[in-house]
């Protein structure tokens, strides 16, 4: 055990924090302000996830943490060990051993169930921001549902480019009522956002919860003649063959060389283990890649 | 058609200490529809002032002023407004658009103002300009690049535009060579033919003798140097 | 007929100083009304009471709405005087950059306010969008360019034109040829006048150019110090001015 309070922060602070996680699921895609701490890690590094997770975890909760996908990058690495350290819980890399999954930039492929919460980092939870910088005005236009605006953005971008070019953080309507950014997860990921798992979003330096209880109507926003694409890659994983997957590029080399692979790496890893095989990829357990 | 009752009209000028100019003290006129009365009288009698007192254009302080049933002096703003949309025309000495705005609008703009179909007023407009001698190639530019004598006759067919019921003439033929003095004191007779009831101020006697019917001397109307 | 607008005893103070006092009038539909008077005379204040922009202290701003008839848009409920805003209200400011999405493209900032009241088809939206620039002589191949890549009297049509899309009835103006070329002036005056004939809205029009009302404006009022002191038909207050200062303000004119 360690000299810190269960999962770093005071009782009284975890308290707000789920008060503020309860409004949020009442109310869904709603912006709850809360009382953001200051946590030993810098702004911008899941602050905000941090705290979420700290105040929904019990002792007998296990954490799993990704960071674009992966479990073994600095991020994730990081913030798992922080609550190794401070609320002595139990960790995993499989998705689906998890009770709470803090995950920044992606849902994991594997669907989630009923028993398990998904934490996401959020940097900027306001969707309407880039295009009305005053907070007064944009909480105004969520309280009386004002969302031409949100529409204005992807009239911009189909102008701009023949297409709805946001690939990330792509802004979704819940519940038929609140526009919310589903933080910058790629949009191949918004299909998913309908899922048996709670989602709960928390974003530090701004200061804002919010969440998607299970089952909850998610729908992306689009034109009716430019519908709504899932986009991903073309091709198929070059580890295990998966074509279904979200894909990640990766430079092999100084020459140009690349080769793409699930970004999930959980997910990768399960699927060679159970025989699937890329291009690239080797049997399991005999690589040394 | 057009009735002026005691009619009468000071200027204060509150900027000049107070100073009030009595310019009318019991103007009265009427002038029914097909004739023509010509308004004479020396310079600043107050010709222009009487119509515009009928045009609406100079408030009335006291008497009543009845352009078919209403009122001017007594009139809303809007009231006023739809009299001289439907009722009266003024063919005034100065001509006042929009920059920019080409002759042959500026002519229909009364018609379309009336709901007239754009191609209808349109021609009816390029009929009063060629009438009036402007040349075809002047249609689409501004009347303010124009001369004194067009700008005149472009003024002229606007007032013609749109046959109004009562039409009040300032100078129509003021610096008209000939040929087009002719043709304005046709389109003069015309009206009155048609019933138009017509006020109108000539300084040039030949044209005041052949079309008014009547003439009044506005000196009748002047207050009395006591007042 | 009903009034489009009417306007019952509207004041405004600004603590002590006045912003304007009660000011009373109507505005029929079709009906173009001129508000003139120096900086400081609170016809801006008068403007954004009315556009509900601004909560007026005392009085009444009936206006005549599709579904309900006259109703008070002080006392209405906030979305509803918004969505009136967006739909049969528009406003054009004096500086284009107020009321134009400066990051956003021509056609996005005519869009908007479809996109604002519903409109979900990205190919009818931007024909509607070509369509307005081209009546307000905006070519429609700058359709995909910025605001801030126009000139001012650009900007100002297109300002313009984002409002009007909507086809509202009543259109807000403050100063809207204020800061521009004369001759850019010219076009622009033209240019409204037309429109107002054509889509037969009303308007009111804030502004200290004498000249800009006599061309545009049916009727006058005329403000100082917050009060209104005089109003009537455009051209008769101008030629015969009744109040002292509407004497002065017409004198002061200087003739070109």
């Amino acid at each position: 055990m360690s000299d810190y309070n269960f999962a770093y922060l005071d009782e009284q602070t975890k308290r707000m924090i789920r008060r503020a996680i309860l409004k949020g699921l009442a109310i869904p895609g709603y912006q709850v302000p809360f009382a953001s701490r200051e946590m030993p890690m810098p702004y911008g590094w899941g602050t905000g996830g941090v705290q979420v997770t700290a105040a929904c975890l019990t002792p007998d909760d296990t954490l799993k943490v990704i960071d674009q996908g992966a479990d073994d990058t600095t991020n994730a690495v990081s913030i798992r060990r922080f609550f190794e350290k401070t609320a002595a819980i139990n960790v995993t890399q499989a998705t689906s051993d998890a009770t709470v999954i803090q995950t920044r930039h992606r849902i994991p492929e594997e669907p989630l169930n009923e028993d398990q919460i998904l934490v996401y980092q959020v940097p900027i939870p306001e969707p309407l921001r880039f295009l009305e910088p005053r907070e007064t005005e944009t909480r105004k236009m969520h309280a009386l549902e004002e969302y031409g605006l949100m529409h204005v953005k992807l009239f911009e971008d189909i102008s701009q480019h023949g297409q709805i070019a946001t690939a990330y953080a792509y802004p979704v309507k819940v519940e038929g009522r609140y526009v919310m950014d589903p933080s910058p997860i790629p949009r191949f990921d918004n299909p998913k956002m309908e899922m048996a798992a709670i989602q709960l979003f928390g974003a530090g330096r701004e200061q804002r919860i919010y969440a998607i209880p299970p089952y909850t109507q998610v729908v992306s926003l689009d034109f009716d003649d430019y519908p709504f694409e899932a986009s991903k890659a073309e091709g198929a994983c070059a580890l295990c063959a998966a074509d279904h997957t979200y894909l990640d590029e990766v430079i092999v080399d100084d020459d140009g060389g690349r080769m793409f692979v699930c970004s999930d790496t959980d997910y990768c890893e399960s699927r060679r283990q159970a025989g699937h095989i890329g291009e690239q990829g080797t049997p399991y357990g005999k690589d040394a890649a | 058609m057009i009735t002026v009752k005691n009619a009468t009209k000071s200027f204060v000028l509150h900027n000049q200490g107070g100073a009030v100019i009595p310019v009318m003290a019991n103007g009265n006129l009427t002038v029914n529809p097909g004739e023509c009365v010509g308004l004479t009288g020396a310079s600043g009698a107050g010709k222009s002032t009487l119509m515009r007192m009928i045009y609406g254009n100079y408030l009335t302080q006291s008497g009543e002023i009845r352009v078919g049933d209403l009122n001017v002096a007594q009139a809303e703003p809007r009231e006023i407004l739809q009299m001289r949309k439907h009722t009266l025309g003024y063919v005034s000495q100065f001509l006042r658009v929009v920059p920019r705005v080409p002759t042959l609008n500026v002519v229909a703009e009364p018609l379309l103002q009336l709901g007239t179909p754009r191609d209808a007023a349109m021609e009816r407009a390029s009929e009063l300009l060629s009438l009036l001698r402007i040349p075809e190639r002047l249609w689409d530019l501004s009347p303010l690049t124009f001369s004194g004598g067009e700008q005149q006759r472009v003024n002229i067919a606007r007032g013609f535009a749109y046959d109004y019921p009562a039409l009040l003439l300032d100078e129509p033929t003021a610096s008209l060579d000939g040929r087009n003095r002719e043709t304005v004191l046709g389109l003069i007779e015309t009206a009155k033919a048609r019933g138009t009831a017509i006020v109108g101020i000539f300084h040039d006697e030949a044209a005041r003798k052949q079309v008014c019917t009547r003439e009044i001397d506005v000196i009748e109307f002047a207050p009395k140097a006591a007042a | 007929m009903t009034p489009l607008l009417d306007v019952q005893n509207l004041s405004k103070n600004y603590g002590q100083r006045i912003g304007c006092k009660d000011v009373s009038f109507d505005l029929y539909p079709g009906e173009v009304m001129g508000i003139v008077g120096e900086s400081g005379s609170g016809k801006s204040t008068l403007l954004n009471c009315l556009a509900g922009h601004l909560e007026p202290d005392h009085g009444k701003v009936l206006f005549d709405t599709k579904t309900d008839g006259l109703k008070d848009t002080v006392t209405m409920s906030e979305p509803e005087r918004r969505m009136l805003g967006r739909t049969d209200w528009a406003f054009v400011h004096q500086h284009a950059r107020d009321g134009l999405r400066m990051g956003v493209s021509a056609g996005g900032n005519v869009g908007e306010r479809l996109m604002a009241v519903g409109a979900r088809h990205y190919g009818n939206i931007r024909a509607q969008a070509a369509d307005w620039l081209g009546r307000v002589e905006i070519r429609e191949d700058r359709i995909d360019d910025r605001p801030t890549a126009f000139s001012g009297g650009m900007q100002q049509r297109l300002q313009i034109a984002r409002n009007l899309v909507t086809g509202p009835r009543l259109v807000f103006m403050d100063e809207p040829t204020g800061g521009l070329d004369v001759s850019v002036q010219a076009r622009l005056l033209d240019m409204i006048r037309e429109l107002v004939r054509d889509l037969e809205l009303s308007a009111i029009i804030v502004t200290h150019d004498l000249a800009v009302v006599r061309l545009l404006a049916d009727r006058l009022m005329v403000m100082k110090d917050g009060h209104v002191v005089e109003t009537g038909l455009t051209d008769q207050v101008l030629d015969d001015p009744q109040h002292s200062y509407s004497q002065l303000l017409v004198s002061s004119v200087l003739q070109v």
